[in-house]
């Protein structure tokens, strides 16, 4: 009996889980909004090792852009 | 959510930095050290000093340091700053993956995100492999805006095809993808007016294998690692969230 207990406990907290994971996924201002700040940081980065033309980034990043095959020189 | 998760990718991205590092010192970094080898006439230390190479219009053969601007010294500072490099470029992978995964909607998981990363890998290394492949130092090449406008055009249309591909079923979408995953390479990628390397063919395919096989692995890396992140703080963000209500 009281294993049957666990066992109604464990499936009520996989769906309360599956509810709250639903809860984040409606959550969309939230998520775009992360979503954006992400974006411009990570492009940001990027531009900054992998494009700019800045002769002291690109020394500094030189092998790096060798490595991942972004145009270097 | 927002600073927690950017806090999550970029800890991703910084360690694929790290591992990157020690991917590229197995092939990748010895084969650029040993072109540089052909591209300074043999012997010279690489980061003498500004070195002239003969340019015609629409060729640069390609250097290392231009106009004596600051480079690191050969050695562990040349290795740290690829490794900050790296890094920098990491954090930048995995924080735009993450912004695509959040625009999706979708759960992820280490699973799923082997999946992300390999998706990683075709937009940001096969795509514009294609049509610009990884190059040794010492290897002529066309103008660099017109390449890195090039390679950017390629990553954001093939970025756009598996999205649709992976998401929409129609037929209409579909052609539309596969147009938009070809454009580029029917447009050509800028080729120089010549080609000509200082290195030798065989060193030159040798970089290129390596410089993509070591590609693959290190997006596997990134987008599995980044899965396995995200879903834990997407996880506490929801107790989180069930806690409060």
């Amino acid at each position: 009996m009281s294993g049957h207990h666990a066992l109604m406990s464990i499936t009520e907290v996989a769906l309360l889980a599956e509810q709250k994971i639903a809860v984040i996924q409606l959550d969309g201002t939230k998520r775009i909004t992360t979503a954006v700040f992400a974006a411009v940081l990570g492009v940001f980065f990027i531009y900054t090792a992998a494009f700019s033309q800045s002769m002291t980034l690109h020394n500094a990043a030189h092998d790096t852009r060798h490595a991942i095959a972004t145009p270097c020189h | 959510m927002l600073i927690r998760v950017l806090l999550a990718a970029v800890l991703a991205g910084v360690a694929a930095g790290v591992f990157a590092t020690a991917a590229q010192s197995v092939r990748v970094t010895p084969l650029i050290l040993q072109a540089e080898t052909y591209e300074n006439g043999g012997g010279h230390d690489h980061h003498a000093g500004g070195h002239d190479h003969g340019t015609t219009a629409g060729t640069e053969v390609a250097e290392t340091d231009e106009g004596g601007a600051w480079a690191p010294a050969d050695g562990w500072e040349r290795t740290f700053f690829t490794l900050m490099a790296n890094i920098v470029v990491g954090a930048g992978f995995a924080l735009v993956i993450t912004a695509v995964i959040l625009v999706t909607g979708r759960t992820v998981t280490l699973t799923s995100g082997l999946a992300w990363g390999l998706a990683g890998f075709i937009v940001f290394v096969l795509a514009p492999g294609l049509g610009l492949p990884p190059e040794l130092p010492g290897t002529a090449a066309a103008d660099l805006t017109a390449r890195q406008t090039w390679w950017l055009a390629t990553v954001l249309a093939t970025g756009a095809g598996l999205g649709i591909l992976a998401f929409r079923r129609q037929a209409l979408w579909i052609v539309a993808a596969l147009a938009l995953i070809a454009a580029p390479h029917l447009y050509g990628a800028p080729q120089p007016a010549e080609h000509e390397a200082l290195v030798p063919a065989n060193l030159a395919v040798e970089f290129a294998i390596a410089s993509i096989a070591t590609g693959f692995v290190y997006w596997l890396f990134l987008g599995g690692l980044l899965g396995f992140v995200l879903d834990r703080v997407m996880r506490s963000e929801a107790a989180h969230l069930e806690a409060a209500a």
